[in-house]
Order: structure tokens, then sequence, then C-alpha cells
């Protein structure tokens, strides 16, 4: 525990990501005031590429170097590296899809780039923190970024709207999160997590106050991962961000605070399971129903792929139910997945959408198939990855979930989930049946797909495919790094 | 890799290659799938010698690892059942896209590609030995045939797909729920792994637990048959299909569920089939006659000949519940039967509405006088899907009386009526389409069958009388398959008094 005046080599090392993706983000912070011309844009949007891809270096770099770094505060094992290299994945996919939206949308600007560094930085730490400060900070620095990335289209009104509402629920959400770790350290006496479990097991005064104040860090988790009865807020956020925005939100921060609070209540809170278990049954269930019920009837593709979300982090809840490493390691697959078909989605949406969002309800996909058969035969990839069916990756996501939930005799759980899964199939096969089974309205020419958006559909579509025939390729790694240290 | 994997793995070849095809070259497209599922049929022809060998044992099995963790193995194996339905799959996918030659003249690529993915998909479904490899073929097909209704149907096929898409994932999900508590339990999705673990009693299931794994996978495979009351997709998909489509779902996927209960219900849940087998018995028997009475009333043909499914296919159900050799045997040979004389009623029912548009009975009406040869043909396959003897399905139907009369008398009695109802709905039909008064209309657009469609149907006339005649050339192996799936379902072997031969003589008897 005792501090060194200067940090060691290994402790550096085990938070590269982190510096590597702050370093780049205030450079470039500095470089956008210099620098007003449009080529240098496209440079900025090639470093922060650059910059995410080091930090997928420095993230191995910090696997390489295990353990636990400035006095405990993080923690580098596989678990960690696992989530980084998701989050930095998704971030990666952002930057190359967002150049060219941005400057159709006619606001190329650099600092877009450095809020999305900066979220991702957040998440990084996030995926590493070990102790409840830690996880605040993560949280905030990945969530401030987040809102404003939002409300990135100044001029935008269903933007701002959504940035707005994004802000104060997150925040009010936030500050039951941080009320909750209060009361932890009350408890307890400590904000690290391995501390705080040994202090529970060893005896606190009051088990409901412990249990209470899991449940209000529990809010705080909720929101962030859109679960009931705390997912208003998703719908109109995912509506109202620019689509290569809510693509990002809808895969990176949810995956990140999912790595948190698996961690949070698998090595903290174990002790107490018998008491949040039933309360994550309960939620997930309801965040599973609401999502694909809420889903059925929604014509904005964006606002549906909102629900879904919501439908999604259901599924992930059933994992994290189940509280083995089987189901984590579910978690982790499936956030991964879910990551590469819903940016995929995103992608497409943002591409199809056009100029100033205009073409996103269901209508404005009749025909797709003709038009652009490609385009329209990846989304079509996509949908049935998010419906589960076989040789997509979303199908091994739910097969692995569910089998985790069976392993650990949650039948019901098991049954309800997967008749919630058929019903999200119609909502999916809707957007199915427009692109292929309606002829198309429009005669308009059709746009070209700009190169970073072209690869990430290609990257994503190929990528789910694969997920879907040899799942062992990220699976093997999910089932390495699902135990968690305690 | 043997010979089976090649011929599951070359229709995905097939499929990807089409799609990389010019989409303006039709012809070549065309051309491309025909030749090339010609050829897959052919090779699937060199699969029977070695089956019909050992027909009671798993020819052609290749057992390799897919997945390390769970471990999901790639599974597969043919019996003397799995081999026919193979067959009729590689059969039915050459024939489909001769069908279709003319018939489907917008966005052809796909179409053609889409029958490749479903020929896949079924012959995945007929071989694999791992329940998880099974689960997965089975939801393949599910995907084209979604296409194949939703881009191709007539008026209402966005209604008529997602109702076929919701239906059997709805039932498919449980199914999958049900594997993952086999699975849980045994340790492994190896379906020859698990019969062996309960053989042994390694593996034990208490009877709540044998009952709701057996409804769950029962479910699944009732609404594929489908079961009354679960038939309700079945009509408005085949209604709403394209000619070809309407064929292979009639002919080859309807027969997933009835092969599931065989392959699956049965042989692992051998207690809960027996109780149960009661009141499915009960619905299969309202199923046949319920499907013959809505028969008689439609206006529509293809409405029509789709409820004579729902007829038929609860004379299948009905012999599988029966316990007994020759509900068995009867059943897979109905299985059979069905698929080569229903399909070949909707290929001529498309024959009739490629000429005039129209599958309503009252358009038509003395066809027979512009196009004789095609009222014969009809004639001929309207008396083997009435069960007429020396044609396909009497033998099936035979049988399966057979079995259920040796079990109780009066399941016999009322399932006989579905034979007699046949023939009244079908020959009615008959009677208003091809005879009395020519319309206009008729005269008009009516013509005999061509070339083409000449070759679509002989092939499926010629098995028709085959299988009518010479039952000897299916019946020994699919008997053989089966006594392995009762000699499961009954040890004490109280069931094995009516032997193989005995089966064969019964058929030869019955003609």
């Amino acid at each position: 525990m005792d501090a060194k005046f200067f940090p060691q080599t290994a402790e550096l090392l085990r938070f590269l990501p982190e510096i590597i993706l702050t370093l780049a983000g205030t450079l470039l912070l500095v470089m956008e005031g210099f620098k007003k011309d449009e080529d240098s844009r496209s440079l900025i949007s090639m470093l922060t590429a650059v910059a995410i891809g080091l930090a997928m270096y420095g993230t191995v770099v910090a696997y390489q170097n295990p353990g636990m770094a400035f006095s405990n505060m993080l923690i580098s094992d596989g678990y960690a590296a696992f989530f980084r290299l998701v989050v930095l994945a998704v971030g990666l996919l952002t930057v190359l899809s967002s150049s060219a939206y941005l400057e159709r949308e006619k606001s190329n600007t650099g600092e877009f780039y450095v809020l999305v560094l900066f979220s991702l930085a957040g998440q990084c730490l996030m995926a590493a923190a070990n102790e409840l400060m830690m996880v605040f900070i993560g949280l905030e620095v990945s969530s401030i970024a987040s809102y404003i990335l939002a409300g990135y289209l100044r001029d935008d009104k269903r933007g701002n709207e959504s940035a707005l509402k994004y802000f104060l629920l997150g925040s009010f959400a936030t500050a039951f999160l941080l009320y909750g770790v209060a009361w932890v350290y009350g408890m307890t006496g400590s904000t690290n997590l391995v501390e705080i479990r040994s202090a529970i097991e060893k005896g606190v005064p009051s088990m409901t106050m412990v249990s209470a104040a899991a449940g209000l860090m529990l809010v705080g988790f909720a929101f962030k991962i859109s679960a009931a009865p705390f997912q208003g807020w998703a719908p109109d956020v995912y509506q109202g961000a620019p689509a290569p925005v809510s693509g990002f939100l809808s895969a990176g921060p949810k995956a990140a605070a999912f790595a948190v609070m698996i961690r949070v209540f698998q090595t903290a809170f174990e002790a107490i399971t018998p008491r949040w278990e039933p309360v994550l049954w309960t939620m997930a269930l309801l965040t599973m129903t609401i999502g694909n019920f809420a889903a059925l009837w929604q014509n904005n593709i964006k606002r549906m792929l909102g629900y879904s979300s919501i439908a999604h982090a259901g599924y992930v809840l059933v994992a994290v139910t189940t509280h083995s490493t089987t189901g984590t390691a579910a978690a982790m697959f499936y956030l991964a997945a879910y990551g590469l078909m819903n940016y995929g989605a995103f992608a497409i949406v943002t591409h199809v959408a056009g100029k100033g969002e205009e073409r996103v309800t269901l209508d404005d996909m009749k025909g797709l198939s003709q038009r652009e058969p490609a385009v329209a035969a990846m989304l079509t990839v996509f949908l049935l990855s998010l419906i589960g069916v076989p040789l997509t990756a979303g199908f091994f996501g739910k097969f692995y979930i569910f089998k985790a939930a069976i392993d650990s005799n949650m039948v019901w759980l098991t049954a309800l989930g997967l008749l919630n899964s058929a019903v999200a199939a119609y909502y999916y096969l809707r957007v199915l049946v427009v692109m292929y089974m309606h002829e198309p309205e429009t005669t308009e020419h059709v746009s070209t797909i700009p190169g970073g958006l072209k690869i990430t559909m290609w990257v994503t579509a190929a990528a789910t495919l694969v997920l879907g025939v040899f799942p062992g390729l990220v699976l093997d790694f999910a089932t390495r790094f699902a135990v968690l240290s305690k | 890799m043997n010979l089976l994997d090649i011929l599951i793995a070359a229709p995905l070849l097939g499929f990807l290659i089409t799609l990389a095809l010019p989409k303006g070259n039709a012809s070549l497209i065309k051309m491309f799938t025909l030749v090339f599922s010609l050829a897959v049929f052919a090779g699937s022809l060199l699969l029977v010698g070695p089956t019909l060998d050992r027909p009671g044992t798993m020819t052609w099995v290749t057992d390799a690892p897919w997945i390390a963790t769970p471990a999901i193995r790639y599974h597969v194996g043919m019996d003397g059942v799995s081999l026919w339905l193979v067959l009729l799959s590689t059969f039915l996918t050459p024939i489909s896209i001769l069908l279709s030659w003319k018939y489907i003249d917008h966005r052809v690529k796909e179409f053609f590609a889409f029958l490749l993915l479903l020929e896949f998909g079924l012959a995945g479904v007929f071989v694999a030995l791992d329940l998880f490899l099974f689960y997965v073929f089975w939801e393949v097909c599910l995907v084209p045939m979604y296409f194949l209704i939703g881009i191709w149907g007539h008026d209402r096929r966005i209604y008529a797909a997602v109702k076929f898409f919701i239906y059997t994932m709805a039932g498919s999900v449980l199914m999958l729920a049900a594997i993952l508590y086999l699975y849980g339990k045994a340790g492994t999705f190896d379906y020859p792994a698990i019969l062996l673990m309960m053989e042994s009693g390694k593996l034990a299931l208490s009877h709540t637990e044998e009952m709701l794994l057996f409804l769950a996978f029962f479910l699944a495979f009732a609404i594929k048959v489908p079961l009354f009351p679960l038939h309700t997709w079945l009509p408005d998909a085949h209604v709403e299909a394209p000619t070809a489509g309407s064929v292979m779902l009639a002919a080859v996927m309807l027969k997933m569920g009835t092969y599931g209960i065989l392959r699956f219900c049965l042989p692992m849940f051998p207690n809960a089939s027996k109780e149960n087998a009661n009141w499915i018995i009960v619905l299969a028997i309202t199923g046949i006659i319920y499907g013959a009475l809505v028969a008689l009333v439609q206006p529509n043909m293809k409405k029509l000949v789709a409820y004579s499914s729902v007829s038929h296919l609860g004379f299948v159900v009905l012999g599988l519940f029966s316990g007994n050799q020759w509900g068995l045997d009867g059943a897979v040979y109905q299985m059979l039967a069905h698929g080569i004389s229903t399909g070949a009623l909707f290929m001529l029912v498309g024959f009739l509405y490629e000429r005039q548009h129209s599958l309503e009975i009252k358009d038509y009406g003395g066809v027979s006088t512009p196009a004789p040869w095609l009222s014969t043909v009809f004639l001929v396959t309207t008396l083997a899907s009435i069960g007429m003897p020396l044609l396909n399905n009497f033998i099936g139907e035979y049988l399966v009386l057979q079995g259920a009369a040796k079990v109780n008398i009066w399941w016999a009695v009322f399932a006989a009526t579905g034979v007699i109802l046949s023939a009244c709905y079908m020959l009615w039909m008959y009677q208003r389409t091809f005879f009395g008064e020519t319309p206009d209309e008729v005269k008009h657009h009516m013509h005999d069958l061509k070339g083409r469609e000449w070759a679509c149907i002989l092939p499926l006339l010629a098995l028709m009388v085959w299988m009518g005649i010479y039952a000897q050339s299916f019946l020994p192996s699919i008997g053989a398959s089966n006594k392995t799936v009762l000699d499961r379902t009954q040890p004490t072997g109280a069931a094995l008094i009516v032997a193989l031969p005995a089966t064969a003589e019964v058929a030869n008897n019955g003609r």
C-alpha cells in the first residue's frame, strides 16, 4: 500500500491505455486550435484512430503486466483488458464512421474526436477500476463526454433535447451512485472492492444498510445500462443523438457500465448475493419485456434500436444475475457481439438516414434491397443477429447467456427470456419486410458510401458472421478472463 | 470428410456462388442453380447403397469438434429414415428450380440462391446428431423460407411470412431451452451420447423433468407439423407462397416436425411419450377430420390442398404415437408419400395459376377439354392423394390405420373417416375444375403441359407409382430404423411382436 514518490514503471504500464488516450486527447485539442482548414479535419480523425490503435496496444501491454496500480485503485487483469478492447473497438468504429457524417452535417470539428477519446479514457478506467472512487471518476469522465457528444449537432433541436435529457437524468442517477458509495464507506470504512468484501464478510453493523447502499449503487448502474425501471431516457437519447453517436452510446459506455457493475457486485457485494439476486432477476425480466414490447410499436428506426438496446441490456442482466463464471463470460461475449452488430446497424442507419437524418422511419427503408442490395444484406445480417438466428454472433451471445442461466437453475427466467426473444423477432422482421418486400418509393440517386463508413459496415458484418460460426475466437478469452480476483 | 459432409456443404457453396453471379444474367443464374442442384441430387443417390446395407445404424458418420466450450460437435450421420428425407430434399430442389423457371421474373438471383440455402438447411436438419447442430439447421431453414414467401408471394405475403416466422420461432426457442437444460444435465449436446447415458442410467430425469422437456420439444415440432390447433400459419403460408415455396414447404419442411418427433421426442422421452400419447392422438385425429372438413368448403385450391396437408399430417402423428412398428413405418412412409403427392398437387395448382392467374375453383371449369394431359396428370395425383391402392399414399395410410387399430380400434375408425372425406374434397374439386362447361376465360388461357412442365411432374408421377407398387424398396430400411426407436420406447420387447418381415408382408398384402 505504501506509495512511492515516483510511480513504478509497472504501474504506469498498467495504466497505459488511459495515459495514451488522455495525452492524445489533450494534444489534439490544442492542435485543433491551430488548424482550422478542412484538410486538418481528416488529419485529426486519422490521428484519433491511430491513438485508439495505440491504446489497444497499450491494453495488451497492460495485460502483460498484471497486477494492481496506484495504491490498489486500479487493477490490470484479463477482465479489464477484455473490456478495454471492446470499448476501444467501438470507439474506433465510431471514429471511422463519423468523419463523413460530420462533414455531411457541416459540423466537422476536432472536438468531436477529442470527446470520443476522453469518453474512451473514462470507459477504460471503469473497466480497470478496483475502487469505488475510481468507478465514479471513470463513470463521470465517460458520461460528461457522452452528454456533449449526444448534443454535438448544436443546431439540431432533437439533439439538444437528447443531450439535456441525458445530462439531467444521468447526473441524477450518478448522485444515487455516489450516495451509495458514501454509505458503503460509512459501513465498511473502505472504498476498495476487496476490502469492502472482507469487511462485509467479517461483519458490519447493519446488513440492511449495506444492502441499501448496494441498492443505491444499483440505481446508478441501472441508469447507465438502461435497465428497467430506469430505462426511460434511452429511446429519446438514441433517437435524438447523431446516429454514429447513438451507436457509440449503445455499445461502448454500456459495456463499460456492465463491466463495473459485474465487478462490484461479484467482488464487493458477493456476500450479500441472496439479497440482490432477486432484485436483478426481476430487473432483468422487466428490462427485456419492456424493451421488446415497446419496440414493437416504433416506426423510427433509431428509436426502435433504442428500445431494442434496452431489451438487450435485459439479456445481459440475466447473465449478471447468475453470478457465475460462465455467466460473466457469457455477458462479456454478449457485450462484444452486441457492440459489433448494433454498431453495424447504426452505421447503416447513418448511411440511409441521409443529410440531416431525415430518412429514419421504416417507410424510408422501403425497397432498400433493390436500391442498395449490399447495404440491405448487411443490415439483414445485423438484424438476424439481433434476433438471435444461428450462424450469427447474436445467436451465440443469447445461447451462452441462457445456458449460464440454466446452469444456475434459473429455468423460468430462461424460458421467459427466450420467449421474449421470439417477440423481439417481430419488430426486427418489420425492417426486413420493408427492405425486401416493398417496392422502393423514391427513385432518388443512391449516394455513395464514404470509405470509413463502408469499412465499418463490412468489418462489423464480417465479424458478426465469423463469430456466428467460430464463437471460440472471443469466447475463449471471455472464459479465461471471467474469473475476477477477489 | 465423407460424401455426406460434401453434400451438406455443397448447397451452401452454391448459395454463395449464386450470390456472386452477375445480377442481370438471369438465364446463367437459373442454369447454374439447376445444374448445381442436379449434381447434388446425383451425389445424394450415391448415399443410398451403404445406408441400405445397415439401415438400423448410423452410416456416413462424421464427428468433429466445432466449438470448444461448451462442447458442440459437428456430428452427422444417416440411417434408413434420414436417408429418404435427405433424398426428398435433394430431389425436390432441382424440380423447384425448374418449376420457377418462368414464374419468377423479378429478383431472380435472390430467389434461386434462397432455394439452395433452403436445401442446405433441410439436408442438415435430417442428419444432425448433435442437438445444438440440429437446432442451428432448424433455424437456418426458417430464413430462406421467410424470404421466399415474403418477397415472391401473393397479395398477403407479408402477413403470411411474418406469421410463419413468429410461430416457428416461438416454438423453437422453447426447444432451445430444453436443449440447454439437457446439456446442463448431461454435459453434452451429442445425441447418441445422451441416449447412451440415459440407457445406462447415468442421466436420470425425474418424472416432471421428462414431462416438461418432452412438451418443450414436442411443441416446437407440433407447430411445424402442424398439429391441430397449431396449424393456423400453414394455410396462410401456403396460399401466399410462390409455387416452389409451397412445394418445398409442404413436401419437406413439414416433415421436419414429424422427423423431430420420431428422432428426438420418442427415443429421449419414452415414458412421457407414452403418457401423452392419448391426448396427442386425439388432437391428431381431430386434425385429420377437421382438416378434411375445412378442405371440403374451401373455394381456393391452394387453401384446399393446404388443409388436406393438415389432415394428412394428422395421420403421421397418429402413426408416430401408436407406438408399434406398423404405426411408425406407416408414419414415415406417409411422410415421404405426402411429400411426393402434395408436392405434385401444389405444382399442378401452380401450373393452373400460371395459365389463368387465379386460384379460385369457381374461375375454372372444363379444363380437361383444352388441356387433356394436364387433367390426366392431375387426376393421377388426386387419386394418389386420396389413398388409391397402387399409388403411394395408400401404403402409408393403411399401415398407420393398422397400427392404430392394434392399439384402439376406435382411433382407426375415426381416422379412416378422414380417408373417405379426402376422396370427397379432392374429387369434388377435380370435378368442378376439370369437367363441366368450359368458360371462355379458360378456353382462352388454357393450354396443355409443355416440355419443362413435363420434366417437373414426370419424376413425381413415376415415384407415386413406384412407391405404390413396390414399397419394398423403401420399407425395410425405414422399418429397421424405426425398430431401434421402438427398442428404446418399449425395452420389454412387448412391441417386438411385429417384426420387420411382417411389416413388409403387410405392405404387400395391403396392395
